[in-house]
């Protein structure tokens, strides 16, 4: 019985908090950062609810904490968006690699897209 | 085990795999909407595990934070902002990803044996109230400043985003 074992939920949430940090560091786009942290947000809140329904001596504390995570995750989600939206307003691009504004400038380093800056008109919409 | 306990576990391994699939498409994909599209699905899945896991209500409330909320305004950031498909992508092969995925391989195996190796504290035997009502009265009770302060966050959070979003352009 794999779904009354607290390990499955553990190894379940490990693996939405690696997928997270793999989607975080690998994603070139600040929409899909923010997605991968809301998946480390969620496995999270399944290691609380695990936690919750085996361990804990009152079941309602792990329920009322992982609904504080979701509101904090909503609140995330909403400046973030907003953010990129802004973002790309100011510099037209959505490539967190381009946005050095305030990087000391290392010879060699990111030499690759470098002074290439995306136009606004290249691309497709999704 | 009886047919009910075996169609409950067969219930339990679909929310398991929509999980893991879930995790997998938005991490992997080269569409950006599809990559919410996953996320939707992991975030499914992790509100059936909720449902096994004793709680109807945060089951519910998974979906209508997660599905209803953030994904909806997840996708209106992709339609309503510019994203060029070559660049949101361009990263997703390269030499790192040789390391990277190792690297997550390894830290999920080291995470499962570290959980396997854990010796866990027997359940409190004490009946326990899995109930909407005791939440409620946790939540007004003992916790009622974390609440009014979710309260706060979100509406700084929306009064926030506003103030972003129709900061005027830097000309440039």
């Amino acid at each position: 019985m794999l779904s009354q074992d607290l390990k499955t939920y553990l190894v379940v949430a490990a693996f939405l908090l690696i997928i997270g940090v793999y989607g975080v560091v690998q994603r070139r786009s600040f929409i899909g950062m923010l997605i991968s942290a809301e998946l480390i947000l969620a496995g999270a809140g399944l290691n609380f609810m695990a936690f919750n329904r085996f361990l804990a001596p009152d079941p309602a504390v792990g329920q009322v904490f992982t609904l504080i995570i979701m509101g904090i995750a909503a609140a995330e989600t909403a400046i973030g968006v907003s953010f990129i939206l802004a973002v790309y307003r100011q510099f037209k691009t959505i490539d967190p690699i381009q946005l050095n504004e305030l990087q000391e400038s290392i010879p060699g380093r990111h030499a690759d897209v470098d002074g290439e800056g995306v136009s606004p008109g290249q691309g497709e919409r999704q | 085990m009886g047919a009910s306990d075996f169609f409950l576990e067969t219930v339990f391994y679909a929310f398991v795999a929509l999980t893991v699939f879930g995790g997998l498409l938005a991490v992997r994909t080269q569409i950006l909407m599809y990559t919410v599209l996953g996320a939707a699905v992991a975030f499914l899945g992790v509100a059936g595990l909720f449902m096994f896991l004793g709680s109807l209500f945060l089951c519910m409330m998974q979906i209508l934070i997660y599905l209803g909320a953030i994904c909806i305004v997840l996708v209106f950031g992709i339609m309503v902002g510019y994203t060029p498909r070559q660049v949101a992508e361009q990263g997703i092969r390269g030499q790192n990803l040789l390391l990277a995925v190792p690297a997550c391989i390894a830290a999920v195996v080291l995470l499962r044996s570290a959980v396997g190796r854990t010796v866990w504290p027997a359940p409190p035997d004490a009946p326990r109230d899995f109930s909407l009502v005791a939440v409620g009265r946790q939540l007004l009770e003992n916790y009622a400043l974390a609440f009014e302060l979710i309260s706060v966050l979100l509406l700084i959070a929306i009064i926030g985003a506003i103030i972003v979003v129709t900061v005027k352009e830097d000309p440039r």
